[in-house]
């Protein structure tokens, strides 16, 4: 298990205060100047060696995208933008972080902000998260009053700011470029790539979208070198991460943990088992609702980090697991889930706008098993159909819980299919 | 449109919430104003009772210089503007997977009986609006209703029940976990991890 020195997000509970004075006993906004004058490069580089893979979802290395950001600028501003639209089903760490731990966001603006030469900060944060908004203003208000961001960033002659942005209800905004268009003042609908944000983003202007976690995380990183980031975890899946654990356990929660640790220790250490033990689990969604579900037999061994979880032809995502037991409809679960895709579509592609209402609709009838065993195959199709031919990824997460579902429940379904026949013709 | 919300009132700001506004626009360059649209429809429809009508947004258009039809678009686009008017207390469930795992539907069906009202409906008196939201994003402290600005949390249809007629008596809830005794996202029981650092001064419970 991962030891409390090693972790990042002390106040993850809330237990302490959120402010300047708590947050600097934690550790936050110490010798932040001294880092700072570095250097932009050190900084990005530091990042690099961590091997710290975007916490949003995507994993992409989070240093190799801030060395996307030109190096000088052409004129225009730069920008930075945190992903706070927390809406991933399953997730719920951004919102932690927000509520009580905002100056390791906030610092974590500035350095990041600065080693791309951006002049503001942008957080996009969704907008039923309220009193997290209001938290974080203040904590905002607070690093302005003590000089810490503002005109003379840490007395570092450099000027940033940092603006909140408060959504209005669209999962779509949590897509980079849909968010952009946001703060633009527009519908929420993604934008094609390329261009891509590093060179035309915000305003038209350079830009660079990430998640609050990998933010929040930049300054303890840097602080204690990528190095010591980079040497827990494995390879290429690096560092801490928080899990949120929900669903069918027995003491629901949020962690903090070393990527990699096993599934099983994860669920049994800190969210006190799987209700009614272990053997009565019936599959884990282990990234957000967007990933293949695991069936039992593979959470008994699988790690929790992104090459492992993709070697079962799943994914890590948001590291939000959502636990199911054997008392579970599994068939209804992912049909929700496909009605969530389904409403949070924005309607710009075809594929996706028809196709999670047409997915969504057979995936209620199979729930009953009011359908033929030929519409199986031909839903598996469509999810095809619609996976990777749309602008943005909500395409590909509306298709991959459907097909993980018949990958590894298949015979659920036939079954009800064939009972729903067989209750028909007895009536 | 319906002709009936056009010929409501004229909008306006009240000059604190005008004060706000000017404030929320010097968030963005000078020559961005319409990046402004979403803070200022949420403000405004704080103010216009819980929703957006349209000399609402008309005004809003007017104040930012942007053609109505965006605006419009802006606020049919995001599920949080409510286009039709709401009660004065609006509980949004929420239902998705993690909430419906944890017993939603007990939820649900305790706020249905005791409100006498759908999803989408408000009661006669204009007191209550029920609304069924997508994940609100506590999956760990599921199930969860949002009510004004918090959380409510860990519920079950007893303890809805109970959320239910403390609004309707006038009560303040307290928010959070509702049924459990745990600490906001730490599992029940106490944390499993950073024991001392919860126990320090200042920690509660």
């Amino acid at each position: 298990m991962l030891a409390d020195k090693d972790r990042i997000f002390t106040n993850l509970y809330g237990y302490q205060s959120f402010g300047l004075n708590a947050a600097k006993k934690r550790g936050d906004w110490d010798g932040t100047k001294a880092l700072l004058e570095k250097g932009g490069d050190w900084i990005i580089n530091e990042m690099k060696s961590s091997g710290l893979r975007g916490r949003g979802g995507a994993g992409f290395p989070t240093g190799l995208k801030w060395s996307f950001m030109p190096k000088e600028s052409d004129g225009r501003p730069h920008y930075l933008v945190v992903n706070a639209d927390e809406g991933e089903p399953g997730t719920c760490k951004d919102r932690e972080i927000i509520r009580h731990d905002p100056h390791k966001l906030i610092e974590g603006c500035l350095v990041a902000g600065f080693s791309m030469k951006a002049c503001a900060a942008y957080i996009y944060i969704r907008g039923e998260f309220v009193a997290e908004a209001d938290v974080l203003e203040a904590a905002i208000q607070e690093a302005y009053a003590a000089g810490l961001i503002g005109d003379n960033a840490c007395g570092m002659g450099y000027k940033f700011d940092v603006y909140v942005h408060r959504g209005a209800g669209a999962y779509i905004c949590g897509e980079e470029t849909a968010l952009i268009e946001s703060i633009e003042g527009k519908k929420g609908q993604p934008r094609m790539k390329p261009p891509f944000p590093a060179n035309v983003g915000l305003y038209g202007c350079p830009t660079t979208v990430n998640n609050v976690e990998s933010i929040a995380a930049a300054p303890t990183i840097l602080r204690r070198g990528g190095a010591w980031f980079a040497s827990l975890g494995r390879p290429n899946n690096t560092g801490t991460k928080l899990f949120c654990i929900s669903g069918h356990v027995n003491n629901p929660c949020n962690v903090e943990e070393e990527m990699g640790i096993s599934l099983k220790e994860l669920i049994e250490k800190h969210a006190g088992g799987v209700r009614g033990g272990w053997d009565n689990l019936l599959a884990v969604i282990p990234g957000g609702s967007s990933v293949h579900l695991l069936p039992k037999n593979i959470c008994d061994t699988v790690l929790m980090d992104f090459d492992s979880l993709r070697a079962e032809g799943s994914g890590l995502g948001t590291a939000a697991v959502i636990v199911m037991d054997k008392s579970t409809d599994i068939v209804k679960a992912i049909a929700r889930l496909s009605a969530f895709y389904h409403h949070e579509s924005c309607g710009q592609c075809t594929p996706c706008r028809e196709g999670t209402g047409w997915m969504s609709r057979v995936m209620q009838r199979m729930v009953t098993g009011e359908a033929e065993i030929e519409e199986i195959d031909m839903l598996l199709d469509v999810t095809k159909k619609v996976e990777g031919h749309t602008i943005c990824a909500l395409g590909d997460a509306a298709a991959w819980p459907i097909q993980g579902l018949f990958r590894h429940f298949r015979p659920e379904v036939e079954r009800r299919i064939l009972e729903y026949k067989k209750s028909r013709k007895a009536a | 449109m319906n002709i009936k919300l056009r010929s409501a009132e004229n909008f306006k700001f009240t000059p604190e919430n005008m004060d706000w506004a000017k404030g929320q626009l010097s968030k963005y360059p000078d020559n961005r104003r319409e990046s402004a649209v979403m803070p200022l429809l949420t403000r405004a429809q704080e103010q216009n009772n819980g929703w957006v009508s349209v000399p609402v947004m008309e005004y809003i258009a007017d104040m930012l210089e942007m053609p109505y039809i965006r605006v419009h678009e802006v606020a049919s686009f995001y599920t949080m503007y409510n286009l039709k008017p709401v009660g004065k207390h609006v509980i949004e469930v929420c239902t998705t997977t993690p909430c419906w795992l944890r017993g939603s539907d007990d939820v649900v069906a305790a706020c249905k009986d005791e409100l006498g009202i759908g999803f989408g409906e408000t009661t006669k008196d204009g007191e209550f609006t029920l609304l069924e939201v997508e994940c609100a994003g506590a999956c760990v402290n599921a199930p969860v209703i949002a009510y004004r600005k918090e959380y409510y949390e860990d519920l079950d249809g007893h303890s809805t029940r109970n959320f239910i007629k403390a609004i309707k008596s006038g009560e303040i809830v307290s928010s959070g976990p509702q049924t459990t005794d745990r600490h906001k996202s730490a599992p029940q029981g106490g944390p499993t991890t950073l024991k001392e650092f919860c126990a320090l001064e200042g920690g509660k419970r």
